[in-house]
């Protein structure tokens, strides 16, 4: 570094003493410093050309450097805007128009235009649909349904299992999705002599329990008033999303967290009998574009399979 | 600022003002050489990214860096990221064979094959094409800044920045598809990192090969510093042998009766005539006679000259050569075959053969299956127990895979794959992810089996792939 003498061997201070010998050396700045200084003072004026700098009363400079996006507009069509160049706006333009939102768009063009059974039968396609649908599940649906799609017996469906309330071609699961569900089952009038039987029938239809002889033709026919939606023999339908009575899925009476006492069981049924059930899923057509809901289909409709 | 009214008061400068070095051009076994590395190099860099080269996916360039895909394409040889651990081999491999070579040689990296090297040699060639030779680039040197000046530095800078920007260029062209970025380039279609990586790569040649030059060796090259602790009393140097040279009188220069070596061993006069031409054609301005120095790079073309001068005069050549510095005091020739460079050699040896195996025992293909954790099982409407699992099959080899999916460890299980699929197909050089279900019947007894999955390639093309997981009842 430079050396603190000038030539004729004096030290050249700037004057001040402190303490009564301490000096401080006057040295000359280093050229390439001052002109790095230079350099920084000529950007910072370009910078405040540019881009947003300095604030005057309740607002701020907004430079002449502009981001371009698209929004869509009330009549559905695109319009552009421009805007002062903010990271807001740069962040909208890279989901829009950055080489992997565009990538990207290549792969929902294609959900878009294939059909269910195509995507089933391409595997890159799948691969995209579900993780997408994935990423929208867990942003969407999971608060109720789970991480996972297990739902929470009782309140929220299970999805991750091939029971589905109201059948699983796509096309019902899209317009749920899209429409929302109000799920009910009317609570039951059923008289106290005769609901043990039925929640024991009710039981016996999953083989969960066994019944016969005076009390299975009591509680069947009491069972008579449940027929109409979940049919005559138990098995449900689909049209009403009455659910199958002789399957191993529970989704609100908890038969399977008795662990095989009967007593309790019955108890649980008797509940849902006595209560019944009122269920809400809201709709997600406003929130979702169609192709977010087909890929959301696919995801959930593959969870447990067919 | 500070006022300085004293008119003598000058800043003394930061560093050293380098004072340009014009060595002379000279012919002989070491430049030949020199020239043979040049050209072998320059046609391997320039040329390599202009190589097509067929293969199933992936670019058709022999050799690509392609960063975008993830992927580095050496001829056949496809490098995945999971494989990068060859390129620290590759990196183990170069330090053993720099030290092995150093061992054996000496200081043979800087002069021969360094790229400050080649590309400082080149730049002077073009200096002095331009320029002519030594001399008339000291002259034009000290000329005032007229035309002729200005006209010849303009065009040797302009040939030099050409060369460079080719330099940079090429350099980038390994990242790319050489030709669409050729066209991209001029057209102002490609990549922003195409040109910022071009255009520093076209400044640091310039800067580095044109005006740095021997800085760059002496100052900033961190291998010229550790150079010497790689240097014992055996090593080869390019050496000035003083006693001949210098003889008891020391060297004096060819003059009435001490025209012979006759003449002069009779006075005591050494061999050496300082005509100064070993020191004229250093490109780092050394005097090679001062012993061995940080700036000496080993390029031998002291050694072109003296041989010159010598065979000229009729005298025994090597009076400056490769010699070690047991040899110029004893006499006694370096033992080759020492125990450390045996040793840097066997090193070598190894860490070629680990690399080899590295590359040829590459597994061809991964598979990692992952159970699905929420839920971790489901209860299904027969009653069966469901559990899922993420399957994902990487496939380095450059045609596609068909597997079919067999589970061992759950005997009554059902596997099903997600989507319309009878098995795991993976597309060449590619990867994808599956999902699965695997059903059973609820085992009372069970709460979690270990499983394994087996993945058979239908067409027998690599080995069966397995992957152990779990199965939870409960």
């Amino acid at each position: 570094m430079s050396q603190p003498e000038n030539k004729q061997g004096q030290v050249e201070t700037t004057g001040h003493v402190w303490d009564g010998d301490l000096r401080e050396y006057n040295n000359p700045l280093p050229r390439w410093w001052l002109w790095a200084f230079y350099i920084t003072i000529i950007f910072s004026v370009i910078y405040w050309i540019l881009y947003p700098a300095w604030p005057y009363g309740d607002t701020y400079t907004k430079g002449i450097s502009t981001v371009e996006y698209t929004v869509e507009g009330e009549n559905g069509e695109e319009k552009t805007v421009t805007e002062h160049w903010n990271t807001r706006a740069l962040f909208t333009k890279n989901m829009q128009s950055s080489p992997s939102a565009l990538a990207q768009q290549e792969w929902v063009n294609k959900v878009k235009d294939m059909s269910f059974e195509e995507i089933e039968q391409d595997p890159d396609t799948l691969q995209f649909a579900m993780s997408v649908g994935h990423g929208t599940f867990g942003d969407y649906c999971a608060a109720c349904h789970g991480a996972g799609g297990q739902g929470k017996i009782g309140l929220f469906p299970n999805l991750a299992d091939n029971a589905w309330l109201y059948g699983n071609s796509y096309e019902t699961i899209v317009s749920k999705i899209a429409g929302g569900i109000n799920g009910m089952m009317p609570a039951q009038n059923v008289a106290e002599d005769k609901i043990d039987d039925l929640a024991k029938y009710v039981l016996s239809l999953s083989g969960n329990a066994e019944i016969s002889g005076e009390a299975a033709s009591r509680g069947k026919q009491a069972f008579a008033s449940c027929a109409g939606c979940h049919g005559q023999n138990g098995k449900g339908n689909e049209a009403m999303g009455a659910p199958n009575l002789t399957d191993a899925i529970w989704d609100v009476a908890d038969v399977p967290g008795c662990k095989g006492d009967t007593a309790c069981q019955m108890e649980e049924i008797k509940h849902v009998v006595n209560n019944g059930i009122q269920r809400q899923m809201p709709g997600f057509g406003d929130r979702l574009t169609d192709t977010q809901i087909r890929m959301l289909a696919i995801y959930v409709r593959q969870l447990g399979g067919n | 600022m500070a006022q300085h009214d004293d008119p003598s008061y000058a800043a003394d400068p930061l560093y050293q003002a380098r004072e340009p070095i014009h060595p002379k051009g000279i012919r002989g076994r070491f430049r030949r050489f020199k020239d043979i590395v040049l050209l072998v190099a320059y046609s391997v860099f320039f040329l390599l990214p202009w190589v097509r080269w067929e293969r199933g996916t992936g670019p058709d360039q022999a050799v690509m860096f392609d960063i975008p895909s993830r992927r580095y394409y050496l001829f056949d040889l496809v490098i995945h990221p999971q494989d990068m651990f060859l390129l620290a081999g590759f990196l183990i491999l170069a330090a053993w064979l720099l030290f092995f070579v150093t061992g054996l040689v000496g200081r043979a990296f800087c002069g021969y094959f360094c790229f400050q090297t080649l590309w400082t040699d080149t730049f002077m060639k073009v200096e002095a094409l331009v320029q002519g030779d030594r001399n008339k680039r000291m002259r034009l040197e000290k000329q005032p800044w007229n035309a002729e000046k200005i006209a010849k530095k303009g065009v040797t800078i302009a040939i030099w920045t050409a060369i460079a920007f080719w330099t940079g260029f090429t350099f980038t062209a390994y990242w790319a598809d050489a030709p669409q970025l050729f066209v991209d380039f001029f057209t102002l279609d490609a990549a922003k990192a195409a040109y910022i990586t071009t255009g520093i790569l076209t400044a640091t040649t310039l800067i580095a090969a044109g005006f740095a030059r021997e800085q760059v060796c002496i100052y900033m090259c961190p291998y010229a510093r550790f150079q010497s602790v790689m240097f014992d009393k055996e090593t080869l140097l390019v050496s000035y042998d003083a006693k001949r040279g210098e003889g008891e009188a020391g060297r004096k220069p060819l003059k009435q009766g001490l025209m012979t070596l006759e003449e002069r061993h009779d006075q005591g006069v050494g061999d050496c005539i300082d005509c100064k031409l070993c020191v004229q054609v250093c490109p780092t301005g050394i005097d090679i006679r001062d012993g061995l120095q940080l700036e000496c790079i080993s390029c031998g073309l002291c050694i072109d000259a003296c041989d010159q001068i010598m065979t000229k005069r009729g005298w025994p050549t090597g009076l400056i050569r490769y010699a070690s510095e047991q040899e110029l005091e004893t006499g006694e020739k370096p033992n080759l075959l020492k125990f450390r460079t045996i040793g840097y050699g066997v090193a070598t040896l190894a860490a070629t053969v680990l690399l080899l195996y590295g590359i040829f025992a590459r597994a061809p293909a991964d598979l990692s299956v992952q159970q699905v954790r929420q839920p971790l099982f489901t209860v299904l409407a027969s009653g069966d127990i469901q559990n899922n699992y993420n399957v994902k099959i990487n496939n380095k080899l450059q045609e596609p895979l068909d597997f079919s999916l067999a589970l061992e460890g759950l005997p009554d299980a059902k596997v099903s794959i997600v989507g319309d699929f009878d098995g795991l197909s993976v597309p060449a050089d590619g990867s994808r992810k599956y999902l699965v279900h695997v059903r059973a019947p609820r085992d009372a007894e069970v709460d979690r089996r270990e499983i394994e999955f087996i993945l058979t390639e239908e067409n027998g093309r690599i080995e069966p792939l397995e992957h152990d997981a779990s199965f939870v009842f409960r």
